[in-house]
């Protein structure tokens, strides 16, 4: 092992009373790569926060320990003031945030934000700092740079955006850069290229990084070593290769177990049986901009869809983001108006209902969404949540609502005194498992799930997944399974449709549209999924890749 | 820490022991501050409730031999008119009681309708979209653009400066406010994925409306409810000092202060008094509504 450029020893930060990080010690060495790993809680933001010295901002508190940074100026980062730190911070250290979006300035052009860190570290004029950002936006591959100097940050997709993060974090060259989730926001075949150009640019400039993750597919990606954190400590601290061969904590072993991985096989088919959904040529537009005295224009999210889900059984529906998935959910439940297409549900005509109907039959379907901490109403007592669909439609009175509830939240795995409470005291998995139970109270048949575990953490995932299984065996449903990860997409379904661009371009069983793949962009999906297994890395192959957005057109150029 | 946390749970159940529970714990959580604002706002209400029997003097019987005394304490007090009297010889504390009566009464008279106006606008305009919303937005900009006070001129010289009319002009006094802040917090609530799921689950637009939309708007609707009470309360005296409001002698806090302004420098006790009850008026709403807001999130409560 080389010389540690960055040590932590017993790093202790607490918020208010809750201790958040209790006695860390680790170290990052000299251009390598150390990830540390945990979920959602666990402290590795917090610690990641504190080597900045940005967590006093968050309302943080180190308590204890020290941070030494070494190289030409060795210095002990907690015991500097806020002058001397912000001197270091984007210079020797840096930090690219997981959102993409929100960790650039909205209202300033990309070249002022990237030349900012020029003007400010190294003290270049206007000018000079605008052609040393244009070196450093080519530098990390975004096409034509000179134009996206003058262009703001939404002109640029996700990828795109956090290309230029990465850029202004390396704009100085620094000796250690700290990236947290950085590719967690993004689509896997773009995941894929920036973990690609982040490994390179590291071999370039010869930086460490401090990688931050829950991903453990990203872990074997790009990591040198692994620390593993768990409620404010670290359980383990080993190479990489003898971690995922062997990881010595217990927690590790859990963790690794629950990281969905492809190729573990998906439930076997049910008996073909009577459709529940029959989806014929679905079109959805929606109007762009236009008004007074100007001409709207249009935009197909779905293109001619065709699909069914039959009795009992999971339709697993993948695709990127903004290839019109969501869209098509919605419209199959018209919560968004489709402009074209037949859509029959349990042998109804959903397409032609008129709006009292409509309010009737989606009792039939009820849909589970991304975000459970939005998508229950913060004012209302789980009693009253769980049961609303059957007290609209009637099923239940008022006076057996309390008692359909509790038997809902047992069903769900939730303990029966929780119907009084709402919805801010559950965890974000608890809250999940509420929504699905709020859709079972109708006794649906079929149930639409947007992306239903994308927000939780692996374990918890796992445990959603595993719970709409049982729930599939016990009482027959149905599901329109949507997500953007193919390993978890496999684990819950029968069947796969696999969506680009507004179509479906691959629909088959399970099992083949995974090994024998028959669309090119199906391939190349499977190829970007990284793979909790160091050994296979390796760079995604080039695919053809035609585009919606403008600004994806480069992308493929890294 | 699970069983305090669901102590004020009480308060949502139903049946009257829970509703006395959940008070009593509202008052032992409360600070001094918002115990102080609840004192004074009790008592100001029932100073205004019992004007006619603790006033000691009829408001506006005049007695040109006793005008501009001071009140007591002072020099040249005299005996039976505590705050002394004003420029025609009327009784101040008398004055007082029965003007805060009537602001008290025309205040929140007012903000009801300003506030049911405007939210009911501001929800059809946010849940339509469309027409109904330029339509109803557009009243919005015309309501900002023109001067209030014009408006409220023209409609009082029309149809004369009555009681029932002073009250719908100060309804119409900051619906406006209502309307923008209603249609931007139901707007983006329209795009809470808990609607949607509503909406999926078959809910209908009154039960959207009703269930999912206002209780989620409590917060923003009693902060602007607290503020346009203050406000009404100038808006008034601004009327009556321009001779448009509830015509004198009767007596309002608003007309009090305006038209003792002219004798600030000799007899500041005709401004001071209502003035006084004004500013605690405003004072005990805005704690009292702040306290409201918070206590009607669940979120706040097992804090």
């Amino acid at each position: 092992m080389t010389a540690p450029i960055l040590t932590v020893s017993d790093l202790r930060v607490s918020f208010g009373r809750h201790e958040a990080v209790k006695g860390v010690s680790f170290s990052v060495p000299a251009g390598r790569t150390l990830a540390l790993v945990g979920e959602s809680g666990s402290g590795k933001s917090v610690t990641a926060l504190s080597i900045l010295r940005l967590v006093e901002r968050e309302g943080g508190r180190i308590d204890g320990g020290a941070i030494n940074l070494f190289g030409e100026n060795p210095v002990e980062l907690t015991a500097i003031d806020e002058a001397q730190m912000r001197a270091i911070r984007g210079n020797r250290i840096s930090m690219v945030f997981q959102e993409p979006m929100t960790s650039l300035n909205p209202v300033l052009t990309v070249g002022d934000q990237v030349s900012e860190v020029f003007i400010r570290h190294r003290g270049l004029g206007v000018r000079e700092a605008l052609a040393e950002a244009k070196v450093a936006l080519d530098a990390v591959r975004i096409p034509e740079a000179g134009r996206r100097l003058g262009q703001y940050p939404h002109e640029l997709s996700g990828g795109l955006r956090q290309r230029v993060m990465i850029a202004i974090a390396l704009a100085c060259r620094p000796q250690l850069m700290i990236a947290d989730e950085p590719s967690t926001a993004l689509d896997v075949t773009t995941q894929a290229e920036i973990l690609a150009l982040m490994r390179e640019l590291q071999a370039q400039i010869g930086m460490a990084m401090l990688f931050i993750t829950h991903d453990m597919g990203v872990v074997a990606e790009i990591a040198d070593r692994v620390a593993v954190m768990r409620h404010g400590e670290l359980v383990e601290d080993a190479e990489v290769s003898a971690f995922f061969a062997a990881p010595r904590h217990d927690y590790s072993r859990r963790l690794l177990a629950a990281a969905p991985k492809l190729g573990e096989g998906s439930p076997t088919a049910p008996p073909a049986s009577e459709p529940v959904l029959e989806v014929e040529g679905l079109i959805t537009r929606f109007r762009l901009g236009g008004g007074f005295l100007r001409a709207a224009r249009h935009f197909e999210a779905v293109r001619g869809v065709s699909l069914t889900v039959g009795a009992g059984e999971t339709l697993g529906l993948v695709g990127e983001s903004g290839c019109g998935k969501s869209t098509l959910a919605r419209s199959v439940l018209r919560l968004v108006e489709p402009s074209a297409g037949a859509i029959r549900l349990a042998g109804r005509d959903l397409s032609a209902m008129d709006r009292t109907t409509l309010l009737h039959a989606r009792r039939d379907a009820q849909m589970v969404f991304q975000d459970p901490y939005a998508s229950l109403n913060p004012r209302l007592p789980v009693s009253e949540l769980v049961t609303e669909p059957a007290a609209i439609h009637g099923v239940v009175t008022r006076r057996h609502s309390r008692e359909l509830a509790v038997s809902l939240l047992e069903k769900v795995g939730l303990e029966a005194d929780a119907v009084d409470r709402y919805p801010h005291q559950f965890s974000g998995g608890q809250r999940q498992r509420l929504c699905i139970a709020r859709a079972l109270s109708v006794k649906p048949k079929l149930i639409v799930a947007d992306e239903p575990v994308s927000a939780l953490d692996v374990s918890i995932a796992r445990q959603i997944t595993d719970l709409l299984l049982e729930l599939q065996r016990q009482e027959g449903l149905s599901f329109l399974f949507i997500s953007h990860d193919i390993a978890v997409i496999e684990r819950v379904s029968h069947r796969i449709a696999v969506m680009y661009q507004g179509e479906i371009v691959e629909t088959g069983p399970a099992a083949a549209v995974l090994f024998s793949p028959q669309h090119a962009y199906t391939r190349r999906l499977l190829s970007a999924v990284p793979r909790a297994d160091h050994r296979s890395r390796a760079a995604p192959p080039p695919a053809p890749r035609t585009v919606r957005i403008a600004d994806f057109a480069g992308a493929d150029a890294a | 820490m699970a069983d305090a946390a669901f102590d004020p749970l009480a308060s949502a159940r139903p049946g009257a022991s829970g509703r006395v529970a959940g008070a009593r714990a509202m008052w032992r959580e409360a600070n001094a501050i918002q115990k102080a604002a609840f004192v004074v706002a009790v008592l100001l209400l029932a100073a205004a409730a019992l004007a006619p029997l603790i006033a000691p003097h009829d408001p506006v019987a005049q007695t040109l031999i006793a005008r501009l005394r001071p009140p007591v304490g002072f020099e040249r007090f005299k005996e039976g008119h505590l705050l002394g009297t004003d420029e025609l010889g009327r009784d101040v504390l008398s004055r007082v009681l029965w003007g805060l009566r009537l602001t008290l009464a025309l205040a929140f008279a007012g903000a009801i309708i300003g506030l049911l106006l405007g939210g009911v606008l501001g929800l059809l305009s946010g849940m339509a979209g469309g027409v109904t919303d330029d339509l109803v937005m557009g009243a919005v900009d015309a309501q900002i653009a023109i001067p209030f006070t014009l408006v409220a001129l023209l409609i009082l010289a029309v149809f004369g400066s009555s009681l029932q009319v002073m009250v719908i002009v100060l309804g119409l006094y900051g619906w406006e406010q209502y309307a923008r802040i209603v249609r931007g917090e139901v707007r983006k609530l329209m795009r809470m994925p808990f609607v949607e799921a509503a909406v999926a689950a078959g809910a209908s637009r009154p039960r959207i409306a009703f269930r999912h939309l206002l209780p989620n708007i409590v917060s923003p609707l009693v902060v602007q409810f607290t503020l346009s009470l203050s406000n009404i309360v100038l808006q008034e005296s601004t009327l009556s000092f321009l001779g448009m409001g509830v015509q004198p002698p009767t007596a309002t806090l608003g007309s009090m202060v305006g038209i003792g302004r002219d004798y600030m420098p000799t007899a500041p006790w005709i401004v001071i008094f209502p003035a006084l009850a004004i500013l605690l008026l405003t004072f005990a709403v805005q704690i009292l509504g702040d306290w409201l807001r918070d206590r009607a999130d669940v979120r706040l409560r097992s804090r």
